[in-house]
Order: C-alpha cells, then structure tokens, then sequence
C-alpha cells in the first residue's frame, strides 16, 4: 500500500489521527504548516514568532486532537488555535497595550479613499513576481493585526465568512466589516503602485 | 423611484456587493450608483483587482528549516505520547 489514507478525504484523514495513526497526522501537518505560517507571519510580523506560533499550533493540535469536535474543518479549528498563539505572542511583545481581535473600530472615517485612481488594465505585469510579493505583502503589513488576520483568512486562504468567524471567534458582522475596512486600506495602498500612469488623482466628494 | 444612494452607502455595501452576496434590489440600486458615480465606479473596480490579485498569490513555500524542527518538535512528543 502506497498511501495510508485517501489524500483527498480530509475528514478521514482526521478520523485515522483521532485513532492514534501518526502518519495520518502528519500528513495534516503537510497540507496545512505553510497557510499556518503565513498566517503567523503576517500576524506576528516576526519570523521567530511565527515559527513558535506554527510548533505550539500542531503541538497542541496533536495534544487535543480528541476535543476537535469534527463539525468544523481541520483547518478552521488549526487556524483559531494559531491565531491565538499569535495573538497572545503580540500581546507579550506590548504588554502595555492589548491586542484583540475585537477591538472597537472607529465608524467609518478610514474608509474615505485617499487615493482614487484607476489601475492599468493588468498592472502586475508592469513588476517581476518578486516585486509582487514584496508589495502585496508590504501593504498586508500596514495592516492592524485584526484587519490582517481577517484578509488572509478571508481573500488568501478562501475561507468563507463563516468558517473566518469562527476561527477567528468572531461574529459574522464583525468579520465583515473588518473585511471591508482591509480589501479598502489594502486597495488604497496597491494604488500607489498600479494607477494608470498620467492619471491625476481626483478629489473625494 | 427608488431613493439613490450615497457614496457612503455605497462603500458599505461593497464587500458583499463584490462577493455576490447581495440580493437583486440591492444590487441593481448599486450598479446604478456606480454608474452615475465615477469615484465610486473606480473604487469598486481596483477594489475588484485588488481581491483578484491577492487570490493568485503564490502560497508561501515554507523554510526546509522550519519544516525539519516542526517534525522534530513533533517526533519528540509523539514518543512521549502513551
């Protein structure tokens, strides 16, 4: 037997390390350590840090594998332990302020446009794929840490507004309307780069 | 006559408006207003590119490194584990 598992079947993939099989756990890890780092690094915004967040996430992952109630995605339920973790690494870093992924926002004054201007057609192609990277990630990194972790899970990962809520334990209003707030912020920062060139910046009514 | 929107009503809307999420009264009573609104029409559109650009972005490979001591990391506690 070549494979252990059906490689497509996540739920019985989850099944088989509830029971105990490693390697059925291991192959979770595989398919999910790389979005769980990124996602720690972007909210972390450091290497050392998302690199715990990823090892204390499956450890405890594979420690309270048997509380995982499978009416989730593994996914889901690996991302809202990491986001803790992440979390609760910011609040150490800034002890004097805390973090939380629900914190009031302010009622709509951050998303008056500063920059209205329309894009090239494709303007990616104007930069090489490592310029790319380096801007999309950039402007996720303007982000606060709540707008960050609601655009990956939402517009990098595909998660839907319902399984981000529940990964991030937030309700679906709030997911949305940090959702919002981010795809405008980060539309407002990749302007400065793909506006088409020649084209004055007009005012806001 | 349905009353038209303001832009702010506009951009609130926009998320789920891009998402398909709303339904045919609204979205008719918003592309209206992107019709008649060019700020909002451009906001809506690198808005658009902006989600469409994100979505085909490479997923982060990860570190050979970082992999290796994850797998160490876990190798030790599965040893512990009864």
């Amino acid at each position: 037997m070549s494979s252990p598992i059906g490689i497509d079947d996540e739920a019985a993939v989850v099944a088989q390390a509830r029971l105990g099989d490693e390697k059925a756990f291991t192959e979770l890890l595989r398919r999910y350590e790389g979005k769980i780092f990124r996602l720690a690094l972007h909210i972390t915004q450091n290497r050392e840090d998302a690199e715990d967040v990823l090892q204390e996430a499956f450890l405890k992952a594979y420690e309270h594998l048997d509380q995982f109630q499978g009416q989730s995605k593994f996914y889901t339920w690996i991302v809202r332990i990491a986001v803790n973790q992440a979390l609760m690494k910011l609040r150490k870093r800034k002890s004097d302020r805390s973090v939380s992924l629900d914190d009031t926002i302010d009622t709509g004054e951050d998303k008056v446009a500063r920059e209205i201007a329309a894009w090239d057609e494709n303007p990616e192609q104007q930069y090489s794929r490592e310029e790319i990277n380096e801007i999309l990630g950039g402007a996720i990194d303007g982000l606060t840490p709540i707008y960050r972790a609601v655009f990956v899970l939402r517009d990098v990962d595909g998660l839907s507004t319902e399984e981000a809520a529940e990964a991030l334990d937030l309700s679906v209003p709030a997911v949305k309307s940090r959702l919002l707030r981010a795809r405008l912020q980060l539309r407002d920062k990749l302007t400065r780069y793909f506006k088409r060139k020649g084209d004055d910046t007009f005012a806001y009514l | 006559m349905t009353p038209l929107l303001t832009c702010k009503q506009f951009l609130d809307e926009l998320s789920d408006y891009l998402d398909e999420k709303t339904d045919e009264a609204l979205r008719n009573k918003l592309e209206q207003h992107i019709n008649d609104c060019p700020n909002c029409w451009v906001i809506c559109d690198t808005t658009k590119k902006t989600i469409q650009i994100y979505k085909g972005m490479d997923p982060y490979p990860i570190p050979p490194e970082i992999h290796t001591r994850l797998m160490t990391a876990l190798e030790h506690k599965m040893a512990r584990k009864p």
